[in-house]
């Protein structure tokens, strides 16, 4: 498994949110990918997924280009930054349905959905739950079709300390198989665990890609989020 | 693709919008038959009804569904899905359940009170306006990402099509009514969907001949089985060429 981006850019109007940025992504590796706010990070991430379309540069996933394709999708599991569901189904609606939209019908793991407890609120509506309910709901469809590549955004924003230590411990979990995982988020000290890769970018490009033992030495700090923050500022000087 | 099209057919049937439409239609279109002595004149007043609020309906209903599930469709996009056939079980979705609800607020009153050949016309040609209209929501609702703009625009559309049109052809027969503009003109009238389905009510309601020249034209034009074929070509090309655009501009839409 693994992801290769290739020159990639992406312009919104007038606006480079993706300016030819190239690296890849293997299997095993769980990689946080980082960044200021409106750097890119979401915009990669959604042309991974085929959701924006890059004005130019390739992107493959397992060495096929996704340009027009869509089957490549099983292979993945997404956590939006900010689920959006329908506002009328429930719980249990929204998990049956993306259970079957998805055509090869692959074991599917729910182990999230009960270590969530959403089975006991399965009939609520999506319009009355909370920020961090929704979070769950979309963690837990990530995870339920037990993909090879996980992409999680901002998964760790609105959870509760219970709900996070249960989801880093599935993120754990799911390494240990060699998935590739893909994070972004602002909190480091919360992910130093269970990551084994940083990827910064800055203003549209990447600014290094390196794994964490190298940051670490490098910089000479014991704390990740300290040598990822002194790295940045070697670099941008 | 299948089951796409069934949860989507099921959402929308299940809409309170919908439901309150099919109910006005139906009680319209009962006390229609009951008020009229005759069941040929309730199918006229029936005709015009249709060609008036049938496209309103549709292309406000397609226009707020597509804006109301943009998180839906992102859900999907994100999913093992084709893009073409997310947009395809949308508008297959739409259509089905505004045929159902045609069905129960229209097609049993008539079915009920006159199963006659304008009867069935009158159905056939609501069904063909509802996805004349459903498919130029459709292409309303890609064109602009605002809510506000998007259900004003599909409101010019039907205003240009339903009123404003006839008006500038009207004024056009007025200012050149020195010129043999007749046939030219129904040509023109024939462009739009509401009009060419009106020719076609009008030329099968055998009263065009009230309507003087232009009536014996219609009929003339548009009265034999070519000029009825060409009507529905213009139909099925209503439906299609919006529906194909917006399709296209889907594909390529950054969600």
């Amino acid at each position: 498994m693994n992801i290769e981006i290739q020159n990639i850019t992406k312009r919104f109007n007038k606006v480079t949110a993706l300016e030819n940025v190239s690296t890849s992504f293997s299997s095993g590796q769980c990689i946080a990918l980082l960044g200021p706010n409106g750097c890119g990070k979401t915009t990669m991430i959604k042309t991974i997924l085929g959701m924006v379309i890059p004005s130019a540069g390739v992107i493959k996933v397992n060495g096929k280009n996704i340009h027009n394709d869509y089957i490549y999708r099983n292979d993945i599991g997404y956590m939006p930054q900010i689920g959006k569901y329908p506002a009328n189904m429930t719980i249990k609606e929204v998990v049956e349905t993306i259970r079957k939209l998805r055509k090869p019908e692959k074991d599917i793991d729910l182990e999230l959905y009960f270590s969530f407890k959403l089975d006991e609120i399965e009939n609520k509506k999506m319009n009355t739950l909370s920020g961090g309910t929704i979070q769950k709901v979309s963690a837990c469809v990530a995870f339920m079709h037990n993909p090879s590549i996980l992409i999680l955004d901002e998964p760790t924003a609105g959870l509760d300390m219970i709900a996070m230590e249960v989801l880093k411990e599935k993120i754990l979990k799911e390494q240990a198989k060699g998935k590739l995982i893909l994070i972004t988020s602002h909190q480091l000290n919360e992910l130093e665990e269970i990551l084994t890769h940083v990827c910064m970018m800055d203003e549209a490009r990447i600014l290094f890609f390196r794994s964490k033992e190298e940051i670490k030495i490098s910089t000479q700090c014991d704390k990740l989020a300290t040598a990822v923050y002194s790295l940045f500022k070697n670099i941008k000087s | 693709m299948k089951e796409l099209l069934i949860l989507i057919s099921k959402d929308i049937l299940k809409n309170r919008t919908i439901i309150a439409f099919a109910i006005l239609l139906f009680c319209i279109t009962w006390s229609v038959f009951i008020l009229e002595d005759s069941n040929e004149k309730a199918l006229h007043t029936l005709g015009n009804l249709v060609l008036m609020v049938v496209p309103l309906i549709s292309i406000l209903f397609s226009t707020i569904y597509i804006y109301n599930s943009t998180e839906f469709i992102e859900l999907l996009v994100s999913q093992p899905l084709k893009r073409k056939s997310i947009w395809m079980s949308l508008f297959a979705g739409i259509n089905v359940s505004m045929i159902f609800a045609l069905f129960v607020s229209i097609f049993l009153p008539i079915l009920f009170y006159s199963p006659t050949y304008l009867g069935f016309l009158i159905m056939l040609l609501a069904i063909f306006l509802s996805a004349v209209f459903i498919s130029l929501g459709f292409l309303s609702s890609i064109l602009f990402k605002d809510k506000a703009r998007g259900i004003g625009f599909s409101m010019i559309l039907w205003l240009f099509f339903a009123l404003i049109f006839d008006g500038l052809i009207l004024f056009f027969l007025f200012q050149f009514s020195d010129y043999p503009i007749e046939k030219p003109m129904t040509v023109i009238a024939a462009l739009n969907p509401i009009d060419v389905s009106r020719i076609l009510l009008l030329t099968e309601m055998d009263n065009e001949a009230l309507m003087g020249y232009t009536g014996a034209l219609f009929q003339k034009q548009f009265g034999s089985i070519y000029g009825k074929m060409i009507i529905v070509c213009i139909l099925v090309l209503w439906v299609f060429i919006p529906y194909y655009f917006s399709l296209i501009k889907f594909s390529n839409k950054d969600i």
